[in-house]
């Protein structure tokens, strides 16, 4: 193996053992960023020794004996040089050693609850999403800050500076280092999904940039979200939003052309959906539903989601069906962009006119005012009930609208098709 | 990316013996591990090749071949697929497997991007069929 070998060889090892290494650390120090430099520093000793002495049999426990030795002399450092943390220095140290003998044994056993009890500090209430978007990759899902950086088109010392607050937040706020219970639980847990949920969909339809979608984010947010199923089996909701992003990300090869320009659901190939994920996303919804009580947001949209991947070609659709399911979601979460697409739901199902109604009182509504995909909609149905002229404007200020330059165009061709239309329909004489 | 994780037969696979109990649990083990790390999309076992048959393609002529077939270490007895970062990331996973004697492939799996041109002329074709709907609009 040559040396370069080793780094990549490392460079997997970290990604299959960072997340469990710092849960397991942080149960121990209590501090989620001093476990993540333990963890660090764990990985440059083996940058350091593997490339000479080989990759070991079992690098994950090699890594948290090494960074426990380092946790030790860390305290023991401390202990040196402020006598007034003593006390604290040696209490912790006794409980890492009282933790050495069966720490491995501990880690495995306890190493589900301890990555829970990481997911939820990583996506804690205290702090912005931005941070607890960053805090996740960077602890949870592997990536590196430069990696982060580059998933959500901000410079790299931004996504630095982010993670660095928020571990001094988490420390200062003194943030337990535990799974919530009750009724907080409930509320935690969303925070939790909404984060994961939010990696997926900045994969999925970039807000900005020249890419429409960026497929590798889609995925560090489904493999966080198949972990969590696995972490919280009992939760309705982690299993609905694991069916919604399995379904969404079905579709992800079939959303782009050859230029990268996106193609919209009723316009793909469902060939090219990605079947083995269809069907893994039923199974997700079906565990969701099993469990029972009244579906979630997640779930519900999940649903949805179901309808259109269990049709084999767009006319198949149940538009009817998906207008209710889309009523439901907007009693459970009301929300302008849920009507929205109950709106085109409404047109689909009963003609562009009945969708048209309710597009039209949500141009008032003033959290829409800079959203794109509103009078791109609108221009949808205006072109379709024959009103070209205030169809293209609509394109048009939907073009202008847009962060994403792919959508620019397409919204633009819309835009142009119907001054085209204009003419033909133009009524002779 | 993905990787299709090949597990070669051997004379017990071909013979159609069941691995014992404690072969059982250790791999359950490890399936365990993979879908607790999201890695693992599908796997399943293969009966031996007593039970399959293959079809030969010759020009328009296809002869079919009932198995089992000979070359024991070159049939597959079972396979996983994998969701992972890189080709390292999956040959980390495999080093932990519990097999003793035998040997296991990881090939990658071709994605839409893989294909570059090759692709192009139904896309191109489907591009055209959007321009031509988003015109009729």
């Amino acid at each position: 193996m040559t040396v370069s070998d080793t780094h990549r060889a490392i460079d997997a090892v970290w990604r299959i053992e960072s997340a469990r290494l710092i849960a397991g650390l942080a149960r121990i120090v209590r501090d989620v960023g001093l476990a993540e430099e333990l963890a660090q520093d764990a990985l440059v000793a083996a940058l350091e020794q593997w490339p000479e002495s080989g990759v070991p049999d079992n690098p994950g426990a090699w890594l948290m004996a090494t960074a426990k030795h380092r946790a030790i002399d860390l305290l023991r450092r401390n202990e040196r040089l402020e006598r007034k943390h003593e006390e604290l220095g040696r209490e912790l140290e006794a409980q890492l050693e009282m933790a050495v003998p069966d720490l491995d044994a501990a880690i495995d056993d306890d190493i589900g609850d301890d990555l829970l009890r990481l997911v939820f500090m990583c996506c804690h209430p205290i702090l912005s999403t931005e941070a607890r978007v960053a805090l996740t990759l960077r602890l949870l899902g592997g990536l590196t800050t430069e990696e982060t950086a580059r998933a959500f088109l901000v410079p790299e010392p931004t996504v630095a500076q982010r993670i660095v607050r928020a571990k001094r937040t988490l420390a200062e706020a003194r943030v337990p280092f535990e799974v919530p219970r009750g009724d907080e639980l409930t509320a935690r847990l969303e925070s939790v999904l909404e984060v994961v949920y939010l990696v997926f969909n900045e994969g999925y339809s970039a807000t900005a940039g020249e890419d429409w979608v960026r497929p590798a984010l889609c995925e560090d947010a489904l493999r966080l979200g198949r972990i969590l199923a696995e972490l919280a089996p009992k939760e309705p909701e982690v299993h609905g939003l694991v069916a919604l992003m399995e379904i969404q990300a079905s579709r992800l090869r079939a959303r782009v052309g050859p230029s990268g320009e996106p193609i919209l659901l009723r316009d793909q190939n469902r060939a090219r959906w990605d079947h083995l994920l269809v069907r893994r996303g039923l199974a997700a919804l079906d565990r969701a539903e099993r469990l029972g009580g009244a579906l979630g947001p997640y779930t519900l949209q999940a649903v949805i989601a179901a309808c259109h991947a269990r049709a084999r070609t767009p006319a198949e659709t149940d538009w009817a069906r998906i207008a209710a399911l889309y009523d439901a979601l907007a009693q459970l979460a009301p929300s302008p962009v849920v009507e929205l697409n109950r709106a085109v739901a409404l047109a689909m199902a009963f003609g562009p006119a009945e969708g048209l109604e309710l597009v039209d009182v949500l141009t008032t509504e003033p959290s829409l005012e800079g959203y794109h995909l509103l009078p791109s909609v609108r221009g949808d149905l205006l072109a379709k009930v024959g009103r070209f002229v205030e169809a293209r404007a609509e394109f048009e200020r939907a073009a202008a609208l847009t962060r994403n330059d792919r959508e620019r165009e397409l919204l633009l061709e819309r835009a142009a098709a119907c001054a085209r239309g204009n003419r033909l329909y133009e009524p002779p004489g | 990316m993905r990787f299709m994780v090949l597990v070669k037969a051997n004379e017990d696979s071909e013979a159609g013996v069941l691995p014992d109990e404690k072969i059982l649990a250790a791999m359950g083990k490890y399936n365990e591990e993979l879908v607790n790390a999201g890695v693992m999309l599908a796997g399943e076992g293969l009966h031996a090749s007593s039970k399959g048959a293959r079809v030969k393609f010759s020009g328009g002529k296809r002869t079919v071949i009932d198995g089992p077939f000979t070359e024991t270490k070159e049939l597959i007895a079972g396979f996983w697929l994998w969701e992972v970062k890189s080709k390292e990331e999956a040959i980390e996973w495999l080093k932990r497997a519990p097999f003793d004697e035998t040997e296991v492939e990881i090939r990658q799996v071709f994605e839409a991007e893989d294909f570059g041109a090759e692709l192009t002329p139904e896309l191109r074709e489907q591009e055209e069929r959007l321009r031509a709907q988003v015109a009729a609009k």
